[in-house]
């Protein structure tokens, strides 16, 4: 599954087979060695390039490859020499040097390390492949939301800084997060995997059927087969949360009868789980093209097309907006082709509606 | 049956039953007490329910005397389990049954709600139907009124009619008190720290829905249960500014950049809360699509 060194003893893949590190991707040395992926990573960890040598598995100065050997001569000759200044001066004998303590102070700085570049490494395309790999086997579990049908998950961070929160799981077909149910993940920090991934994840494989089995599938399909391939806000709308909407709720009944609303104890939270019964209306671009044209839904065949575009133009329409009435009407244009309206519109001046415009889209 | 004080220890009560709800896998059962199971009235019907039901509830209530092979032991003992399972869920919908179910919650004997956004807070037992064995038990949670599946495989294999499809919305009607306070914190996926458009659109449709409600509710003059009941329009505003400072903290970048996206950001917010004010109005026209942007406005 990696392209790293391969032998199982490798610190990096004896890491990723240690228990709780399950949803950990093997991140490949290619990937480590290059220097721009570990940008910035310098300042944030203790003893960094002795952390580095260890996921490695490099040998300290002298470049011989017993990999294992490290640690145990560590080990034995920890009192032949009292301090790592001294080992320094002696050239080949430095990693002797290293005390027992020491030693684990690397350890937890190297596991730090590898973690952050887990982080990168899982959000660039060798990594996002892998983790899809461990996806497609199930390695990260399934919702524990009865209503999605056990969607499998996806580990996300809350935070991206080390120490603040520990893994979660992201569902895509309710678009929540949940505690793994394994207490032995508790001990995984978030930012290992990062707040990135679990969405990036979505956009990279858009064509993953969310769903995954059973007869409620069978029944939605009859539902959607229409819109099956339309694609809303740049992802197809049978993958926006599949597992939201009308018959997803949970409606509080007692003997049958429905909770009302206006109960004390009745439903309030059925807004978290539900989602348009026609997902075209989250299309809020097009939405704000049709209110603001004269002419009604004919351009229906760009749709693809635009909403795609909206993601790689958003940043210069935000940026040549505000006074700038030419440069974005150069800029509507090429991203809404054929929205002569929407033109016509922004030629009118109308300030506040045209900075509007872009607060819907450059939301992404 | 009559034969009450054969029984050489006679001083327990529920020997059968206390072995039961203390066995692995039935941690979300309570504990029937004599009295109840003893009246034939809570127990209309379910003799054609339960198999050997006679034999079945003398095993339950400890006074099983019938010498018999293992193979019809072992099919009693099944019955009275079920049994056992089907008075249960009469019994926790009864006051003292309530009582008892509720300390059992306030331990969390039932598990804790796995949503991250909920804080751990503890679930409830719960059935999808109250016909024996279609559905197995399911977990609820008061905060926010969702189902899980258990954990715990053991746990998953237990019947949902044993506690029946009423129990856990009876418990917040008899005790409205214990009704959690709810939260419109939510999860928002991003990448690097922007929304993605498909979900933020579909976060901004369903907070159209809660404010929607809330305004409902606000007319009737019910509560809604929602922290910060008074300025709900103002609420949102502050989240969401919360959540845009927080990505700054987030994302490395200059903070001159970050002070003055935060600040296009807030903007582009105001005039998004107008312009789906103006959509909702505009719409029906527009598209001809009346229930829908109903629905949202």
């Amino acid at each position: 599954m990696s392209t790293s060194s391969g032998t199982p003893e490798s610190w990096i893949s004896s890491f990723c087979s240690l228990l709780g590190h399950e949803y950990f991707a093997e991140v490949s040395e290619e990937f480590i060695e290059d220097d721009f992926n570990l940008t910035g990573l310098q300042t944030q960890v203790a003893m960094y390039k002795e952390a580095l040598e260890m996921i490695l598995d490099v040998e300290p100065e002298d470049d011989d490859d017993e990999e294992d050997e490290e640690e145990e001569d560590e080990e034995d000759a920890s009192g032949d020499l009292q301090d790592g200044a001294a080992g320094r001066a002696h050239g080949e004998r430095r990693h002797h040097s290293r005390v027992a303590s020491d030693l684990s102070v690397i350890e937890s700085s190297a596991e730090m390390l590898y973690g952050l570049i887990h982080q990168r490494f899982i959000c660039s395309r060798a990594g996002i492949q892998q983790m899809s790999e461990k996806y497609e086997l199930g390695h990260f579990g399934v919702c524990p939301r009865y209503n999605c049908n056990q969607t499998r998950t996806l580990p996300v961070g809350l935070s991206d800084i080390p120490g603040e929160d520990t893994v979660k799981l992201f569902c895509p077909s309710c678009l929540d997060v949940y505690v793994p149910p394994n207490s032995r993940f508790q001990t995984v920090d978030g930012a290992f995997f990062g707040r990135t991934f679990g969405a990036l994840f979505l956009l990279t494989f858009p064509e993953y059927d969310l769903s995954r089995s059973g007869a409620e599938t069978a029944a939605q399909l009859t539902r959607t087969t229409t819109d099956d391939l339309v694609m809303i806000d740049g992802m197809y709308a049978r993958n926006i949360a599949p597992g939201l909407g009308r018959d997803k709720i949970y409606e509080p009944k007692i003997y049958g009868f429905r909770v009302s609303e206006l109960a004390r104890s009745g439903p309030r939270m059925q807004w978290l789980r539900d989602k348009p019964d026609d997902m075209t209306i989250l299309d809020e671009a097009r939405w704000f093209a049709y209110e603001h044209g004269e002419h009604g839904p004919d351009s229906d065949d760009d749709d693809d097309d635009e909403s795609m575009n909206v993601n790689n133009n958003s940043t210069t329409t935000t940026t040549n907006n505000n006074n700038n009435n030419n440069g974005s009407r150069h800029a509507a244009r090429r991203r809404l082709a054929g929205h002569a309206a929407q033109r016509q519109r922004r030629q009118q001046n109308r300030s506040p509606m045209n900075v509007d415009a872009n607060g819907a889209e450059s939301e992404l | 049956m009559d034969d009450y004080g054969t029984e050489s220890d006679s001083d327990y009560t529920s020997y059968w039953r206390d072995w039961f709800i203390s066995s692995r896998g039935n941690e979300y059962f309570c504990e029937i007490d004599e009295e109840y199971l003893t009246d034939r009235f809570n127990l209309t019907g379910l003799n054609t329910e339960v198999q050997y039901y006679q034999y079945a509830l003398d095993l339950v209530t400890d006074v099983f005397d019938l010498d018999c092979d293992d193979e019809m032991r072992e099919t009693i003992e099944k019955s009275a389990r079920h049994l056992y399972g089907l008075v249960h869920a009469r019994y926790i919908v009864s006051t003292r049954g309530l009582s008892k179910m509720l300390e059992k919650y306030k331990k969390a004997d039932f598990g804790k709600c796995p949503r991250v956004m909920c804080n751990s807070h503890p679930l409830l037992p719960m059935g999808l139907s109250d016909v024996p064995s279609l559905k197995p038990v399911k977990l609820y949670c008061a905060r926010c009124e969702d189902t899980y599946n258990p954990k715990s495989s053991r746990h998953a294999s237990i019947d949902g009619a044993y506690f029946g499809t009423s129990f856990h919305n009876i418990l917040f009607q008899v005790y409205p008190a214990l009704v959690p306070a709810k939260s419109a914190e939510r999860y928002v996926p991003r990448v690097y720290g922007f929304k993605v458009h498909a979900a933020a659109a579909l976060v901004r449709w369903q907070n159209g829905v809660r404010d929607g409600m809330r305004r409902r509710l606000r007319k009737m003059d019910v509560e809604s249960g929602f922290n910060g009941e008074e300025d709900m329009e103002d609420d949102d505003d502050e989240e969401e500014e919360e959540e845009e400072e927080e990505d700054d903290v987030g994302v490395v970048e200059g903070g001159d950049a970050a002070a003055r996206r935060l600040l296009q950001q807030q903007q582009q917010q105001l005039q998004l809360a107008e312009y789906r004010g103006i959509a909702a109005a505009v719409g029906p026209a527009g598209l001809g699509a009346d229930s829908q942007m109903g629905s949202v406005a």
